[in-house]
């Protein structure tokens, strides 16, 4: 299981972003050739981060490269020859339909097999950032075998509804539930939209609390400042932890007495409970709040 | 390599921290000149020029007039905005 706490947006035509791109504590960089690059330097974007990707080894950091879109006369045919032979661990699909991801995945198909590279290794990450793509999650998820998460990008969506988006975020609620349950079906990462102004940690808590409670895996960042708050929500907190430690004690112990079911606290506990626990156990691992196994810990 | 012949003048990069700025001219013959300059002329100027021949050279372009104004860029950036530099002389 990738850890995808946090995904961090860096703009692609930076080299100074880009050469320190592992050193903020992101689970995931962003080299978005798309709205943080110039029109005019499109190009020159495209050939630094294909430079970049060549050149350092960003060792436990998924490199995500998002590239332009397919139509409007966009360039995103071109990022993705340039990108794709530079082996990012994926691509990210602005305004994401399902069509737009087959068009991808059949570009990848082709560049993987001419450079020799394992088929289905550069995975896809749509960005779900139109009424239309929103609607239509469930297509764009089964369009390809290599979607590994989506992200939900607000500010394209809301000014898409013709509606203002907020900081306390009521208004994309209803875009939120249905990319968790959407991704949750699909057993894949539901990552939250950007947190817009990186002076508000509070905000940004606040703003993260609620993905978290909403089902959401991680959340993108638009500054690394953000990194460490987005961590400190989304790992289990140390009552969540315990509470996974006797959940999973209590049905050991349930099972060697050939029990299926167990009450702890006065709350039935069954098979859904377990798997959440052991899904908290190794969130807490994955973060280094713990190590060893559930198994062992819980002796 | 198979020669390319730059066609016009065209620029790439910029003066910013950690970039280099790249302009290039198209010459019909006389091989390669450069017009370097770097803050860290002295420690990098040779592994720079180095850089930027063997990438002209991986590029396939033997004439040519290149100025380069290094603000403390990398390897992987120098490449980058030599190969954007000629790409856009030689008409994308």
């Amino acid at each position: 299981m990738k850890l995808r706490r946090t995904m961090l947006f860096m703009p692609g035509n930076n080299p100074g972003m880009l050469q320190r791109a592992g050193v903020f504590g992101a689970d995931s960089v962003i080299f978005d050739l798309e709205d943080a690059v110039n029109p005019a330097e499109k190009d020159a974007a495209r050939v630094l981060v294909r430079n970049a990707l060549q050149t350092f080894r960003y060792e436990m950091l998924e490199t995500v490269v998002r590239i332009n879109s397919f139509s409007g006369g966009a360039c995103g045919e071109a990022d993705v020859h340039e990108i794709a032979r530079a082996k990012p661990a994926a691509i990210m699909l602005p305004k994401a339909a399902g069509q737009e991801v087959k068009i991808l995945a059949g570009l990848l198909d082709q560049i993987e097999k001419e450079e020799g590279l394992p088929g289905g290794s550069i995975k896809i990450f749509p960005l779900v950032e139109t009424a239309y793509g929103l609607v239509h999650i469930d297509a764009i998820i089964s369009s390809s075998p290599r979607i590994t998460g989506i992200l939900l990008g607000a500010e394209d969506l809301t000014a898409d509804l013709g509606i203002k988006r907020t900081k306390s975020g009521e208004e994309i609620f209803y875009a939120r539930c249905q990319v968790v349950t959407a991704c949750k079906a699909a057993g894949i990462d539901a990552i939250d939209t950007p947190f817009a102004d990186a002076n508000d940690p509070e905000g940004l808590k606040n703003d993260t609390l609620k993905a978290k409670s909403l089902g959401m895996t991680g959340k993108a960042a638009i500054n690394p400042r953000q990194i460490d708050t987005i961590h400190e929500v989304l790992a289990p907190d140390e009552a969540e932890i315990k509470y996974a430690q006797r959940v999973i004690r209590a049905m050991q112990e349930a099972g060697k007495e050939g029990k299926g079911v167990v009450a702890l606290d006065g709350k039935m506990i069954d098979a859904p409970i377990l798997a959440r626990a052991r899904n908290t156990w190794e969130k807490a691992k994955q973060a280094g709040i713990r190590s060893g196994s559930y198994e062992e810990y819980s002796r | 390599m198979k020669e390319v012949a730059v066609q016009t003048r065209a620029k790439a990069g910029t003066l910013e921290s950690n970039d280099i700025y790249i302009m290039v001219e198209p010459r019909e013959d006389g091989g390669i000149t450069l017009d370097l300059d770097s803050p860290v002329m002295r420690q990098f100027g040779r592994q720079i020029e180095k850089v930027i021949r063997q990438t002209l050279e991986d590029l396939g372009i033997k004439n040519i007039y290149l100025v380069a104004k290094d603000r403390g860029a990398l390897d992987y950036t120098i490449r980058a905005r030599v190969e954007t530099a000629v790409r856009r002389a030689c008409g994308g």
